[in-house]
């Protein structure tokens, strides 16, 4: 599915990275330890933390991840936001807290395999 | 929206008025006839032009003035009787960002004159296309800049003649800094990149040293990354000024953290560093000498080492 049908369906806000939606999604991968991102996420993935701090970004393009979505509507730093958008990263925000939005996500066919 | 054009928006600011005026301008004297305005104008294909005299900007005339003057069946008289005088006009040094502002005015005009704010004289005119057409042209420089840099740099191997050939690249890390955390990382990715070492290996290579500066931020006041780069391998060598690892063993298991809660609840400290970058490098080291510091090397083989061994 195509992050921009994911943020239509589950009424993301668009943060950042608004040009990059266009891209296929079929995994996610949920952690709030950038250390366990970087050792379990995997390319393309699309990535469900509460860190809000500029290092999400750092990770999201070492491990070229599709987009981040930050869960409990936590609106990430202007550092971040700004860091985002020169990397082309999606930053995505939802009012939901993780394990609902993990479910919507479970329901459009984005699994942990 | 405002945050999505970043880099373009600065480029706007960097760029000033003279480096996308045109600066070959079609002007008309306040002494010549009216008569001869709408040759001029037909002739050049423009609809207005600025009226100088001793290369000072006087006024503006255009097509509107033109047919004021014919609807008005008026004799013959000098453009300088009928132009618009004190015309406002934009500094060559200005920014582009200015004069983008100027020209989106829904009230105001489509061209300005541009005059140099030292000699006060006339040097281009300036529209919504020539901006365009300068930024543009720009971009397109900066593109091929980059590319040329790269090209340079991945060919600095083959293009010096040495019996051994390294590059040495020093980066600091401040302890304790989580804004500034990472950066020499990113930094350093960047080299890699136009160096030309391939994707898989940068990937290998910005992960573990982003582990690693990340341990030095949250455990040491201060240390330094040290690049080595040779033609088939690169080695990583992270030093710090810290408590040192008392236990290396232990550190090594997945999980294990000595890190300070508000460390982890940064996202950061998980216990985890220390394996991912042994699973990026092909070979890793760690000197600890407790109370003074660490040193952790990391080696991964280029493509080179891979196919001779």
């Amino acid at each position: 599915m195509k992050l921009s049908e994911i943020v239509e369906k589950l009424d993301l806000s668009v943060k950042t990275g608004a040009n990059s939606l266009d891209v296929e999604i079929s995994r996610g991968y949920v952690s709030d330890l950038l250390s366990d991102v970087i050792a379990h996420a995997e390319e393309g993935d699309v990535w469900i933390t509460l860190q809000i701090h500029q290092n999400i970004v750092a990770v999201a393009t070492m491990k070229s991840l599709g987009g981040i979505i930050l869960i409990g509507d936590r609106q990430p730093g202007d550092d971040t936001v700004e860091k985002a958008e020169e990397e082309g990263i999606p930053i995505l925000l939802s009012k939901l807290p993780a394990f609902e939005l993990v479910g919507r996500l479970y329901e459009l066919g984005i699994t942990g395999n | 929206m405002d945050f999505q054009l970043v880099k373009t928006r600065e480029l706007l600011l960097e760029l000033s008025i003279s480096d996308v005026m045109c600066s070959q301008v079609v002007t008309i004297a306040p002494d010549a006839a009216m008569s001869t305005l709408r040759e001029v104008l037909r002739d050049y294909g423009i609809s207005g032009a600025p009226v100088v005299e001793d290369d000072r900007l006087v006024g503006i005339v255009s097509t509107e003035d033109l047919i004021r003057w014919l609807a008005g069946d008026d004799d013959d008289c000098s453009i300088g009787e009928r132009m618009t005088t004190d015309p406002e006009y934009l500094f060559a040094d200005q920014s582009v960002a200015y004069a983008i502002k100027r020209l989106e005015d829904p009230e105001g005009y489509g061209r300005f004159p541009v005059v140099d704010r030292h000699s006060k004289k006339l040097v281009g005119i300036i529209t919504k296309g020539d901006i365009i057409g300068g930024v543009l042209l720009k971009l397109e420089q900066e593109y091929k800049e980059e590319e040329v840099r790269q090209f340079r740099a991945s060919h600095i191997f083959e293009d010096i003649a040495a019996d051994d050939k390294e590059i040495y690249l020093f980066y600091d890390i401040v302890g304790k800094d989580f804004d500034r955390a990472g950066k020499a990382s990113t930094r350093m990715k960047k080299n890699l990149k136009r160096l030309g070492i391939r994707p898989d290996i940068i990937r290998r290579l910005s992960i573990a040293s982003y582990e690693a500066e990340m341990n030095v931020v949250i455990h040491a006041d201060q240390g330094t990354m040290k690049y080595r780069i040779k033609p088939d391998e690169i080695v990583l060598e992270v030093s710090d000024r810290g408590p040192g690892i008392e236990d290396v063993e232990k550190a090594m298991q997945t999980g294990f953290t000595t890190s300070e809660d508000w460390v982890k609840e940064m996202g950061f400290g998980a216990g985890m560093g220390l394996s991912n970058i042994k699973n990026c490098a092909d070979k890793m080291e760690i000197r600890s000498d407790p109370g003074v510091g660490v040193t952790l090397t990391i080696r991964i083989w280029t493509e080179d080492r891979h196919e001779t061994e």
